[in-house]
């Protein structure tokens, strides 16, 4: 397989991702100044995520299962909170003409939308997109096709991307669900995550050696931990804001 | 008074207690026995499937627990509305209460994986699951003495959006 080609073509969208991101930044600066920090968000964001797709580490996954899943954390977990928490829906909303910016609330609003960015959809698509690829031939098959190759990839990352924003509202989201639902639906997509975990350690995927399953599968299982515990801290910091105690008007006699 | 939003806030001064206590001793099991002294396993041969989808759910929700239940620890102070020796009751049966599934179901029922290896496991597992008695029953007594100070409990929502 050529694996020039898979970089090229995973890598180039990232790299535009993060021009047009600066390109919002200069053109909606005329009237606020967007905070810079996100703009530093985002630039980590595509940063981890060009590195798990091109260069030493995405070569090296090519036959090594531990760089696979560093480069699997990177792209399908820390790269999307990061993301995530640069707003760039907010920037594209601000940097839009009025027009446009209602055509895209429209679009968010929508049926389909909502269906999507239910957390359970989300989880399905990244927990479930998991267990198949490492629990089916298809991590073998992967290695094999190009095409497969970088469909898994963008894959991994927009799944990763949508349950991150459909745990954490950094960006207007017009279908909300209460920190109850999100935070159930959280703890057992974690579980989903921790499990396949173990079950890779026990059950190496086809074609991957014994002991790189067992390397591989505790870093899947802590590197998840410490990403899963920013979206959980978070959760609960925006709960903590929104069930600010105020004052009842009864008390004000 | 901070009696009265203390009596009002009775169920998650005993819910922040219980979570934390929960995902603490979640925390020191995997932070000791995993990692510093190397006794437990991360995968165990005789380990069965129920067993790692028990764990895993534990897991999942330790962090969820240890982090929640500050969050709510933090809400009952802004709102003068936290009553220690509750929370601390909370706390304890927490603990035991997690210690002592860990110690039976986890551990003996579904062998997910043994305290230690290659010695007499008994005094181990002895000491494992007395210890969680003893927190669930000084857990249970201090939540019974607080009870009986507030009178009725009143029922508050510790997740609500509210």
């Amino acid at each position: 397989m050529n694996n020039t080609i898979v970089a090229f073509v995973l890598g180039v969208p990232f790299v535009l991702l993060f021009g047009f991101y600066m390109l919002a930044v200069y053109l909606s600066n005329h009237h606020r100044r967007w905070p810079l920090y996100r703009s530093v968000l985002w630039t980590a964001g595509v940063s981890f995520s060009i590195l798990s797709v091109a260069g030493p580490i995405a070569e090296r996954a090519h036959t090594d299962f531990t760089a696979h899943m560093l480069g699997h954390l990177f792209l399908g977990m820390l790269a999307p909170l990061l993301m995530a928490l640069a707003a760039p829906m907010s920037l594209l909303l601000r940097t839009l003409p009025v027009k446009g910016a209602r055509r895209l609330t429209r679009l968010l609003r929508s049926k389909p939308v909502g269906v999507l960015s239910n957390p359970v959809t989300a989880t399905i698509l990244n927990i479930g997109g998991l267990w198949l690829l490492y629990t089916t031939d298809l991590y073998m098959m992967m290695h094999h096709s190009i095409i497969l190759h970088v469909f898994i990839h963008i894959h991994v990352f927009l799944a990763g991307y949508l349950f991150t924003i459909s745990m954490i509202y950094i960006d207007p989201i017009p279908h909300r669900f209460s920190y109850r639902y999100r935070a159930i639906v959280l703890v057992i997509a974690l579980a989903g995550h921790g499990i396949l975990s173990k079950f890779i350690y026990a059950n190496p995927p086809s074609g991957v050696p014994a002991d790189q399953a067992q390397a591989g599968s505790r870093l899947m299982y802590y590197g998840g931990d410490m990403i899963d515990v920013v979206i959980i801290f978070l959760l609960f910091l925006y709960w903590y804001q929104a069930a600010r105690p105020r004052k009842r008007a009864a008390q004000v006699t | 008074m901070a009696n009265g939003a203390r009596n009002s806030y009775y169920s998650r001064n005993l819910w922040s207690g219980f979570l934390f206590g929960l995902g603490l001793v979640v925390f020191f099991d995997e932070s000791v026995f995993h990692q510093l002294l190397n006794w437990h396993h991360f995968y165990d041969k005789s380990t069965t499937e129920i067993g790692i989808v028990s764990d895993g759910f534990f897991h999942a929700f330790s962090w969820f627990a240890t982090i929640g239940g500050l969050f709510m620890y933090a809400d009952l102070r802004r709102r003068q509305a936290l009553w220690k020796t509750r929370w601390w009751g909370g706390v304890l049966l927490g603990m035991g209460a997690f210690q002592l599934y860990d110690g039976t179901v986890q551990h003996k029922l579904m062998q997910l994986h043994q305290i230690r290896y290659n010695v007499d496991i008994l005094p181990y597992d002895l000491v494992w699951n007395i210890t969680a008695i003893l927190m669930v029953i000084t857990g249970s007594i201090i939540l019974l003495k607080t009870r009986r100070q507030a009178g009725t409990g009143g029922v508050t929502n510790p997740l609500s959006n509210e």
